[in-house]
């Protein structure tokens, strides 16, 4: 079967969902959404549902701090009917060493030009943010109380469920399995359910899109890199803030429904796409957080699982077309923070694909970077 | 299915199907025949089903009977969702280990 498309987006997570909806907001009739499995499977479903502010570059802070602002109106914009658990109780980005506090007091003076109201907090006022936090090693932290929590299945379901409303057609359980190209344009793709033609084709496949562009003749710098993740049992609210160590390689919050979310990746691992869950990580995870946080001992896990990010070598999303196959875009390489900068990267890839100036300049956030050698190291990756 | 005895703030019969997170069948038939969703990935993640201690021991057959209702599929034809560790809920101390661990 063809059938042809104004649009088709590959990748139903939420940089697909909220790139969808963009452009069909934008006026596009047939925009098509592919996605291998359910709406939100991959990295987004699996992500450890936070959102911040607190970058250490400016082209990730900017596009953090609008979405975030993004995310607060999120529901009536979208007029989604249930909740996106939107909670902002801060994050506490602790530092253990001099090199550290160095490096956020850095991060705070570009956060403060941006106008991001991030702090920095002595031991003694990160005690009363987060009272049975372990002080032991601590200089102190930084903290900006506009970060927080949001639900990545919920707000995805929100883009899609608005997208669909505006006629985008999305594709479940449905794979592509090859890019088509007319002389060097992209005319379309083949998935698993048929061929759609159309002028404009996005990856949103997080690391896939390597894959994706490789379908091209594209070597794209996107690695995948697991990252696990448990959730306890549920119980009364104890803690505000998302407690975050880099020294540690570790994040840990509790979500609204009361669990403690808390995870960790291995960047020497091998840089494959195995997702499953291993034993090690319960152990390392466990003992961890136990020496920051010693009271979450008494909690009990009730699940784990594991994720991809999207690497790049900079650690900064790749945004924009591709020059060597007109037509063909890519927003991926998100290395972490895909879910949090979502809002804004839909509505600059829409405005991107259409022809439009975007709101801002994207020029920065292209593949071609890795060849200039421009690039925007993001120090504040855990 | 006859009435487990619970009853909504209006006093209507409601049935709990996920006992950890507290789900009606009432909800969960919203979701399927309402909102159309007949996926188990789907109805998890929307509606918490399956996510709480017992991870879907009490509910998930439940659940994917009233998906083959509406499906009109055999039982053994909808498809579960991923067994995630640990089996039975573990606290974060003993899996942390430590000197009173023996």
């Amino acid at each position: 079967m063809i059938k042809t498309a104004d649009a088709v987006v590959i990748g139903g997570g939420i940089i697909g969902c909220s790139t969808a909806y963009n452009l069909a907001k934008m006026g596009l009739k047939k925009v098509v959404l592919i996605e291998e499995k359910y709406i939100a499977s991959g990295a987004t479903g699996r992500c450890g549902a936070g959102m911040r502010m607190q970058w250490g570059t400016e082209p990730n802070a900017v596009l953090a701090r609008d979405s975030v602002a993004m995310y607060e109106t999120l529901e009536e914009e979208l007029e989604y009917d249930d909740s996106i658990e939107l909670k902002q109780e801060g994050y506490l980005l602790l530092a253990y060493n001099e090199k550290m506090v160095e490096q956020f007091h850095k991060n705070l003076g570009l956060q403060h030009k941006l106008g991001i109201p991030s702090r920095w907090v002595t031991p003694e006022e990160i005690k009363e943010l987060v009272p049975h936090i372990n002080l032991q090693g601590l200089h102190g932290a930084t903290f900006c109380p506009k970060d927080g929590h949001c639900n990545p299945f919920k707000a995805t379901d929100a883009y899609a469920q608005a997208a669909k409303r505006l006629g985008v057609e999305i594709l479940t359980y449905t794979r592509v399995t090859k890019l088509l190209k007319e002389g060097d344009k992209i005319s379309g793709v083949e998935t698993t359910k048929g061929t759609i033609l159309s002028p404009l084709v996005i990856s949103c496949a997080g690391a896939y899109t390597r894959e994706l562009g490789r379908m091209v003749g594209v070597e794209l710098p996107i690695y995948p890199e697991r990252h696990q993740i448990l959730v306890t049992e549920p119980v009364e609210k104890l803690q505000g803030p998302m407690v975050m160590s880099f020294y540690h390689g570790i994040y840990c919050q509790q979500v609204p429904h009361g669990g403690f979310i808390m995870g960790l990746g291995d960047p020497n691992e091998v840089k494959d796409y195995n997702i499953k869950s291993s034993w090690q990580f319960m152990h390392e995870m466990a003992a961890k957080i136990t020496f920051i946080l010693p009271i979450l001992k008494n909690l009990r896990v009730v699940r784990q699982w594991s994720g991809l990010y999207d690497l790049t070598p900079d650690k900064t999303q790749i945004l924009g077309a591709i020059p060597e196959v007109p037509g063909f875009f890519v927003a991926a390489g998100f290395s972490g923070r895909g879910f949090m900068i979502a809002p804004v990267v839909g509505k600059l890839m829409a405005e991107v694909m259409l022809g439009q100036e975007p709101e801002y300049p994207i020029d920065m956030y292209g593949v071609k970077r890795f060849e200039s050698g421009q690039l925007y190291v993001e120090p504040s990756v855990v | 299915m006859s009435g487990c005895g619970c009853k909504t703030k209006d006093n209507k019969d409601v049935n709990i199907i996920c006992r950890c997170e507290d789900i009606t069948l009432e909800e969960i038939r919203a979701y399927i025949y309402d909102k159309g969703i007949t996926d188990l990935e789907q109805l998890r993640r929307l509606l918490r089903v399956g996510m709480g201690p017992c991870q879907g021991r009490t509910c998930t057959p439940l659940i994917v009977r009233e998906i083959a209702a509406a499906t009109k599929e055999p039982v053994s034809d909808v498809p579960l969702t991923t067994f995630r560790p640990p089996t039975t809920p573990v606290k974060l101390g003993v899996l942390a280990g430590g000197d009173d661990n023996d």
